[in-house]
């Protein structure tokens, strides 16, 4: 019983570590942009506010993936523990 | 005017001041009322104050939703307090501020919708006031509503009937006729990409804030236990207990996640909002559909008149 409680509980942690993984296709996607932005900004400096919006609008766009990701490693730390302890111990009766 | 209507004014100001502050007050003695002594800083969902039994399933009044209708209320005070007592020209800051406010969203909806969609800038105001105003709520020390996934996926399902509705102007046939775009094969694609832009919607908003509120919390706990560790070398149990490293640190992140994280986000969510109305809203197939209405109801005028003319 207590071998499956760990179990439980480490592959949730684990999970949730593998899924923030994803977290690296934002970052090499966002620092492309601000650098491609910084090009641009040095280039036309007088476009600075327009350059700038379209990329944060951008670089919010590219974070998406990121965020499900955290939504899925968040629902693993805090949410499926809980759920599948309970599920284990109903299973048990 | 009158020493008595001045009186009347400035009362009525009061009044609207108190309607912007009061409701963030009574959230804080809320959460002060209804969170346990016992607890220590947690990353837990919002607080459930109420559930009301319903049919299907109970129905939680939990903190999320109180904050986001003094949000509303605030929203509405500050609404009704830069309008309040304008004139034809302007003599006092506020009127010019609520001036100034009307003429720059005016202005960024024409430059991203076009003309034809002007109308929507008091509800794309709204969106970026509303999730601005709730995402900073947790400087109060409340919990932030768009942090909730319940509230922001409520605003983005407006803003998917909203774009499905511009959609639907081109007639329901184009409207389906759009999935199968390039080729017929990508029909449950286009599908499946058309119902992830709400979903898309609401975990980049709720993500963001969360992360936020997330990171904040661990950090501030992790300041909390250095300290504590710090302090127990002078063997006091009551200065070992002084948090004094959670001074300073933690205000700087605020500052960032909550304040430019939040204005961001609404932005953000404002700005996908008149992109995806704007973008999919389908000119051609309108024109298109105008002019048959058109030819039909010019058909059939002409038969009436034609018919007029054999009777006579």
């Amino acid at each position: 019983m207590e071998i499956a409680i760990a179990i439980i509980l480490g592959c949730c942690a684990l999970g949730a570590g593998v899924a923030m993984i994803a977290g690296i296709g934002p970052g090499i996607g966002e620092g492309y942009a601000v650098g491609k932005a910084c090009e641009a900004i040095a280039r036309q400096p007088e476009q600075k506010g327009s350059v700038t919006t379209t990329m944060l609008m951008g670089c919010a766009v590219a974070e998406t993936t990121g965020l499900y990701a955290l939504v899925i490693a968040i629902l693993l730390m805090f949410v499926a523990p809980k759920t599948l302890l309970n599920v284990w111990k109903s299973f048990l009766g | 005017m009158t020493d008595r209507s001045r009186v009347r004014a400035r009362v009525v100001d009061g009044l609207l001041i108190a309607m912007m502050i009061l409701p963030f007050v009574g959230c804080i003695l809320l959460k002060i009322l209804f969170t346990p002594a016992s607890e220590g800083i947690t990353i837990a969902g919002p607080q459930i104050y109420l559930t009301v039994p319903m049919p299907l399933q109970p129905l939680y009044i939990s903190e999320s939703t109180v904050v986001s209708a003094a949000v509303v209320i605030a929203v509405i005070g500050l609404c009704l307090y830069l309008t309040h007592g304008i004139k034809e020209v302007p003599d006092s800051k506020r009127q010019l501020v609520a001036e100034f406010i009307v003429e720059k969203v005016t202005d960024f909806v024409g430059e991203n919708m076009g003309a034809r969609f002007i109308g929507f800038a008091p509800f794309v105001t709204a969106i970026l006031a509303l999730s601005a105003l709730s995402s900073m709520s947790s400087l109060f020390g409340l919990y932030s509503p768009t942090s909730d996934i319940n509230i922001v996926a409520g605003w983005a399902v407006l803003v998917f009937i909203l774009i499905t509705h511009y959609k639907l102007r081109g007639g329901l046939g184009n409207y389906l006729k759009s999935f199968g775009d390039p080729i017929p094969i990508f029909y449950p694609f286009n599908v499946i990409s058309e119902i992830a832009t709400p979903v898309s919607m609401t975990f980049r908003h709720y993500g963001n804030i969360l992360s936020g509120a997330v990171i904040s919390t661990l950090i501030a706990t992790v300041l909390a236990k250095l300290s504590n560790l710090l302090l127990s070398l002078t063997h006091n149990f009551y200065i070992a207990n002084i948090p004094f490293l959670r001074v300073g640190l933690p205000a700087v992140l605020s500052l960032y996640f909550d304040v430019f994280s939040s204005v961001l986000q609404a932005y953000i969510f404002a700005m996908l909002t008149m992109l995806f109305i704007s973008g999919g809203y389908p000119e051609e197939a309108v024109e298109k559909r105008r002019e048959k209405r058109a030819a039909k109801k010019a058909a059939k005028e002409a038969k009436k008149s034609e018919e007029a003319a054999a009777k006579q």
